[in-house]
């Protein structure tokens, strides 16, 4: 895994391994905010931020404070607090130097400490034993990845509203079969790059 | 009848009272409003690890504990906890749970812990706990409380298992490892138990549920 280089990793956690499609990771906010296209800009613009983010943070605060110390066991605790400090602090650092920011990106920040993407980004990268580097470039792919399955999804979902669906599969059972679709999609790039 | 005046319920709305007793909240969770099939919370696990029904079944187990564990003690703590702090008191006292849970795969189930991998973890993310703790274990004493966790996680474990069933059935002929189609007359599907056929499954197993429930919810309506 170690001789993996981080581009390598930026276009399998976009394409190939993407967070959304093949690990469901950001289902909830998935299917909740994927109806308009400026939406899914927004959220898909702070998911990546915030994601490359609190990766490089959590790698830091797991490879030079837990793991010296021998408190792997408390990396979920420790990993959720930094994830929602991080929000915090950048909602209001937006708040303060950049009012139109903020009320384009505002209403997401509070949504994605309980992204599930989020915290799921740093988990793979220490299950999969990723370094410094490598874990920039998977933490930005798997946002960008998130980004673009949001952003396709709320296009599709624009088209959809036009289309005559049967009545129990309205709202959610369709956006998880048309979900599988894209998924199968994306299982078209498979033999391009690979990582476990 | 008995218990007109509850209070509305805060998650489910417009359902009505749920506070009552035992028995209805259970009902509640398990059926009325469960938690993945009607208001569809929580399915990134529901999606992940049901490609195997031994799978699905450890992951129903862990959330019924985290959701019960969880539920007693925000219960337990609600006349305690200042307003403001409650989401990160109720964060900590999940993640505590879960990683009890995870310690303990860890060390008598290795292999299980392994092929579940960060979604153990994820659980801590996972909309059900969080939403019950906010909803129901906040306003309620703690027994009720216990209750409700166990029907929600019930609910969730139930839906969990028929969609592990039907992806490990179709897609590998077997159930719990042994062979129930035979290779002779079934070829495995091998898209169920790839990303795809998650989604497809839930997808059509909530769409059968809507169908089952679809003359009720009108008849509420008029």
């Amino acid at each position: 895994m170690s001789q993996t280089s981080a581009l390598v990793i930026l276009i399998a956690a976009i394409f190939t391994n993407n967070i959304l499609l093949t690990n469901f990771l950001g289902m909830c906010s998935f299917i909740a905010c994927s109806r308009q296209i400026g939406t899914a800009v927004g959220l898909g613009t702070a998911v990546t931020f915030v994601m490359t983010m609190t990766t490089v943070l959590n790698y830091a605060i797991y490879h030079f404070v837990l793991m010296p110390h021998r408190l792997a066991h408390m990396t979920f605790i420790v990993f959720i607090a930094v994830i929602a400090a991080f929000v915090q602090f950048v909602e209001m650092f937006v708040e303060r130097f950049s009012p139109r920011l903020y009320f384009a990106l505002g209403i997401f920040l509070p949504l994605i400490t309980v992204n599930c993407a989020i915290l799921g980004a740093s988990l793979f990268m220490i299950i999969r034993q990723y370094n410094f580097v490598q874990s920039v470039g998977f933490g930005f792919g798997a946002g960008l990845g998130w980004a673009v399955a949001i952003l396709l999804m709320a296009g599709l979902r624009q088209k959809m509203r036009y289309s005559n669906i049967p009545e129990p599969f309205q709202g959610v059972p369709i956006a998880m079969v048309v979900t599988g679709v894209l998924a199968m999609a994306f299982m078209g790039f498979a033999g391009m790059v690979s990582i476990q | 009848m008995a218990n007109e005046k509850q209070p509305v319920c805060v998650s489910c709305g417009a359902k009505g009272p749920c506070g009552g007793k035992g028995l209805p909240t259970l009902k509640e969770g398990l059926w009325t409003s469960n938690p993945l099939a009607i208001q569809v919370l929580g399915i990134c696990s529901a999606l992940a690890v049901t490609n195997r029904l031994e799978n699905s079944l450890v992951m129903g187990i862990a959330l019924i504990f985290v959701c019960v564990g969880s539920n007693l003690f925000v219960s337990l703590l609600r006349n305690v906890t200042p307003h403001r702090i409650r989401m990160i008191a109720e964060v900590a006292i999940i993640a505590t749970f879960v990683i009890l849970f995870d310690q303990f795969l860890k060390a008598f189930y290795w292999d299980m812990s392994k092929q579940l991998g960060p979604y153990v973890g994820l659980i801590i993310t996972n909309c059900i706990v969080m939403g019950r703790a906010e909803a129901f274990a906040l306003q309620n004493p703690p027994l009720l409380s216990m209750v409700d966790g166990a029907a929600n996680g019930l609910g969730y474990a139930c839906v969990l298992a028929v969609v592990g069933f039907f992806r490990e059935l179709l897609g590998t002929g077997k159930v719990l490892d042994m062979t129930v189609l035979d290779g002779k007359w079934y070829k495995p599907n091998q898209l169920m138990i790839l990303a795809p056929g998650a989604f497809f499954a839930l997808g059509i197993i909530i769409a059968v549920l809507n169908a089952l429930k679809g003359p009720e919810a009108e008849e509420k309506k008029q």
